[in-house]
């Protein structure tokens, strides 16, 4: 079905977010990727991303409060839809199944 | 909110970013983008965070994050065009004498401007006929003799087709043309003269002339085929079909024709009636060693013409290079002189670099780039009027700006409200400027029978276009100041005193837009006045040799015999003589002259014994050539004093008798002639002689002792027409011929003395126009001097003094540059030419004084002179 299939990006994007709960907002999304995934994600790919994602309906955003380091201009929080949500039970599905099936010797 | 102010991103990246980001998505992502930089400039200190920060704002420049096209903005400012557009026109109708200034001098210079659209479109849309255009270039020889400057020729050698075809890859297809084909048709009764090139079966895989008959390919294969254009065989055939028809061309040859083509179109950088199959030439000129030898030397590169058609995807550089290494090492054969060669595009040829032996006319881009310039300059001049007037017409505007704001206005909108009025007035002015450029084409087209030859300035739809997109540009710039200058006025002081001295503050720029204006309309008239005194020096300039009453008679392939004594039964010709050329007037013969192992080129003309005497040379030492039959060989020279010196031939007495080679033959110096002008004046003298031999006549030329020049014409002419009933007379007086030798500074005197009336008059406008502004805002003050006791005199010396003052140091920097332009620039390489006089230099200056007071005077005298009791009473 195609528009749910998530990219591994968009995946781990989704997944950072949730990790976030409450505190889901562009600088706080990278700064988690770059912790957890030891990578280096750039700001416009993020931002691209979250606002691909939200067109599909799997993230919602809503404005919050701003503060003195951000020149007092507001946050935008991200929130992960309920199809959001099946779409990464989908996502884990997928790969669960494929990883109970690779034999046991390849791992090793 | 202390440490924001320490911690700046970049303001221009900043400022980038809510220019281009969507209002909506723009709050957050810049939270972000602070946040971030915020963290950055602990973490790694501010430089990077800086840097970092510029890059994040280039890399979300992304489609989704660009403002949308607003759709809302586009129709408040169309609506509010209107309103602009309705004050624009109120304003332009109730300032009648600013906008008729304006547009006077805005329509007189467009009309120029129009005429170098015109001109300069039609000069690139040469050639642009020929398929494939893009990829056929010419081969240019460069000749260089020893040490001295390259000259750059448009012809080549004959073997270059060779060459090209055994050792340049990358040649699609080539054609080699020769000039001199031709002659007079005869068929049946009727004699056509025609003329055209010689053209190997490339020509037409290299060019895409309209075929109308016979076959591409195979129609200059054969020998004896010709090509004729449809033109020339309808009147050589009529109506009859042409096709495989023979006929007599020149002496005895009969030629076939196996094709016609449409006559080449106006824009095609060369033309002709026919086209000879090369191997026609090849079989008459390739002929015994001496024949092959002068058909295949590197050197015989005076006649032939290569084009060649590079396959797509070839490099030209490649090309050029490998061009250049063949020439060096083809020239090693020679002592003193290499000859090298280069592609020319075919598109450039119009607008080219002006080449000897050029097989039709060229522009040449140095003068169009002059016209430019020139076209420039006088647009510049009307644009400063405008800039000039309006500024100094903010005063009574300011308050309609105030206003403006008061209610809303954005800066931007005052700003294209200002534009708007200027590009109304030019697009006024482009109405005008039509009428006055269709009034001067002509004139334009009539200055040299070479530029009505080779241009049409044909007016295309496309052209119009041109002319609008012309007329808008002249608007925003000539608009751009004053617009910007009005939207930046502060509302409070706009409204508060619209006389206040800040509005002033423009007053040095106003100032220096006047002294560029006169400047350069200085600098033009003294152009155009050193360019006439040049013509004038060249043609009173004693040569060496009397051209009075001299009569140069073309021979067209006569008998000179027959003409010769056709003339000599008229008593008003007291003497006459034949010659191979006219010197002085711009064309030369050259020769290969050697001495004790020293060669040299030397200049000639062939002579018979009576034109020494004719043209009154004189001869220092020895004696003149002596009649001699016409079967005769070559044997003797005589030579100027020049060539002694070069070949040290000792004095004239001494050099008498010694024998030089010239043109592989022997011959003995009989005579020397004291030094002449065989060339014209930019060049100097060099090695000159005159040659004797009974072959190579082209012209007559015929002493004239006549009281009615008519009359004697008309006999000239009935004799010509009973041994010639074909070919007209081509007769023309030497001074004629010297005249029109330098008809190039009468032609550049013609076009920078009119583009110096129009810059006068443009100037002396905008002039006006300030004065009457100063007249008008200082009434008040001259009417309170003027009850205190201010003469009249005094007062319009007050208003004068500010104005001459421009003119005067305007004067003082147009004599001088203007001067240097002439002496280190154009005039530097000329080595015989008038001396520039104070005369020149200073008639200009004099001339734009005059008007300049008289300007300013009429309006300041009136204003001296109007009641005080009448201005003062309203206040």
């Amino acid at each position: 079905m195609k528009g749910t299939n998530l990219g591994e990006f968009e995946e781990i994007a989704l997944l950072t977010i949730l990790v976030l709960k409450d505190d889901a907002y562009g600088v706080s999304i990278k700064r988690e990727i770059n912790e957890q995934g030891k990578r280096n994600i750039s700001r416009g790919a993020l931002h691209t991303a979250l606002s691909r994602l939200e067109e599909k309906g799997l993230l919602t955003s809503k404005q919050g409060e701003g503060n003195e380091d951000r020149g007092g201009r507001p946050k935008r929080y991200y929130e992960v839809t309920n199809k959001g949500l099946t779409a990464l039970q989908e996502a884990k599905e997928v790969r669960d199944q494929l990883w109970s099936q690779v034999p046991a010797f390849r791992l090793q | 909110m202390s440490n924001k102010s320490a911690h700046q991103p970049p303001r221009w990246a900043d400022r980038f970013l809510e220019w281009y980001c969507r209002s909506e998505i723009l709050e957050d992502l810049q939270g972000d983008l602070y946040e971030h930089f915020e963290r950055n400039t602990i973490s790694k200190g501010k430089r990077k965070a800086r840097q970092i920060y510029c890059l994040d704002v280039l890399n979300f420049f992304r489609p989704y994050t660009i403002k949308k096209f607003k759709i809302v903005n586009n129709l408040t400012s169309f609506i509010m065009f209107k309103n602009y557009f309705k004050t624009s026109v109120r304003s332009i109708a109730r300032n009648k004498l600013f906008s008729a200034i304006n547009v006077i001098g805005l329509a007189v210079s467009m009309s120029i401007g129009l005429l170098m659209i015109a001109f300069i479109s039609e000069v690139f849309s040469f050639d642009k006929f020929h398929k494939d255009g893009d990829r056929v270039y010419r081969v240019n020889n460069i000749y260089q003799e020893q040490q001295e400057d390259p000259t750059p020729f448009a012809t080549t050698s004959i073997i270059m087709s060779d060459r090209i075809k055994e050792s340049i890859p990358g040649v699609e297809s080539q054609v080699l043309m020769t000039r001199g084909f031709g002659g007079d048709a005869k068929l049946d009764e009727k004699i056509i003269p025609i003329s055209g090139l010689w053209a190997t079966e490339g020509f037409n895989d290299v060019f895409s002339f309209e075929i109308l008959q016979g076959n591409p390919e195979t129609m200059l294969s054969e020998p004896n085929s010709i090509v004729l254009t449809d033109e020339t065989a309808k009147k050589i055939f009529g109506d009859t079909d042409p096709m495989n028809q023979t006929f007599i061309l020149g002496k005895e040859d009969l030629y076939t024709v196996t094709g016609i083509i449409k006559k080449p179109p106006f824009n095609s950088h060369f033309t002709f009636q026919a086209l000879g199959s090369y191997i026609t030439y090849t079989n008459q000129n390739r002929k015994g060693e001496r024949g092959e030898n002068w058909y295949n030397a590197w050197n015989n590169m005076w006649m032939n013409y290569v084009y060649v058609k590079l396959a797509p995807n070839t490099d030209v550089n490649d090309v050029n290079q490998r061009l250049l290494a063949l020439g060096e090492k083809e020239s090693e054969k020679y002592e003193h002189i290499t000859i090298t060669s280069e592609l020319q595009p075919l598109y450039g040829m119009m607008a080219g670099p002006d080449l000897s032996n050029n097989i039709g006319v060229s522009i040449g881009g140095a003068v169009i780039w002059v016209l430019a310039g020139f076209t420039l300059v006088v647009l510049l001049s009307a644009g400063f009027n405008y800039t000039n007037l309006s500024i100094a017409r903010s005063l009574k505007r300011a308050k309609e700006v105030g206003v403006r704001k008061v209610v809303g206005a954005t800066k931007r909108q005052v700003f294209n409200q200002f534009i708007t009025e200027a590009t109304i007035i030019s697009v006024i002015a482009l109405v005008f400027a039509y009428l006055i450029f269709m009034f001067i084409k002509p004139h334009f087209l009539g200055l040299d029978p070479s530029i009505e030859r080779s241009l049409q300035l044909e007016i295309t739809p496309i052209l119009f276009l041109y002319f609008f997109i012309f007329a808008l540009a002249v608007g925003l710039l000539a608009g751009f100041v004053p617009a910007m200058f009005l939207s930046k006025l502060k509302t409070v002081q706009a409204l508060k005193n619209a006389g206040s001295t800040k509005l002033f503050s423009k007053v040095n720029m106003r100032k220096v837009l006047i002294v560029i204006q006169f400047t350069l309309s200085m600098a033009f008239i003294i152009s155009a006045s050193i360019a006439y005194t040049q013509f004038k020096y060249a043609l009173n300039f004693d040569l060496g040799f009397k051209t009075e009453n001299v009569l140069n008679i073309e021979l067209q392939n006569n008998d000179w015999q027959k003409i010769e004594t056709a003339f000599a039964s008229i008593p008003e010709v007291q003497m006459i003589s034949k010659s191979a050329m006219i010197p002085s007037v711009g064309s030369t013969y050259l020769v290969d002259m050697k001495y004790n192992n020293d060669s040299t080129e030397l200049f000639y003309n062939t002579i018979d014994e009576n034109y020494i005497d004719l043209m009154d040379h004189e001869i220092i030492a020895g004696a003149h050539f002596t009649k001699k039959s016409s079967e005769s060989e070559e044997s003797e020279v005589i030579l100027n004093e020049e060539t002694l010196k070069r070949f040290n031939l000792g004095t004239p007495n001494e050099a008498i008798g010694k024998q030089v080679e010239i043109d592989e033959n022997n011959l003995t110096i009989i005579g020397v002639v004291r030094d002449f002008h065989y060339d014209k004046l930019d060049q100097g003298i060099k090695s000159f002689g005159f040659r004797n031999r009974s072959n190579s006549f082209y012209y007559v030329n015929l002493k004239l002792n006549s009281s009615d020049l008519p009359a004697t014409m008309a006999k000239i002419e009935n004799a010509w027409n009973e041994v010639d009933p074909v070919h007209k007379l081509q007769a023309q007086f030497y001074d004629e011929n010297i005249e029109s030798a330098y008809s190039e500074y009468v032609i550049m005197g013609t076009i920078v003395g009119f583009l110096a009336v129009l810059t006068v008059s443009i100037a002396a406008l905008g002039l006006l126009g300030m004065a009457v502004y100063t007249a008008e805002t200082r009434m008040k003050e001259i009417s309170i001097r003027k009850v205190l006791g201010a003469t009249e005199g005094s007062l319009v010396s007050l208003l004068t003094r500010g104005f001459m003052w421009l003119l005067v140091i305007s004067a003082a920097l147009a004599i001088p540059l203007t001067y240097l332009l002439f002496e280190q620039q154009i005039l530097n390489d000329i080595e015989n030419r008038a001396t520039i006089g104070v005369l020149e230099l200073f008639t200009g200056v004099l001339i734009i004084f005059a008007i300049g007071i008289l300007t300013i005077g009429s309006q300041v005298r009136r204003a001296a002179k109007a009641n005080p009791a009448q201005t003062l009473r309203s206040e």
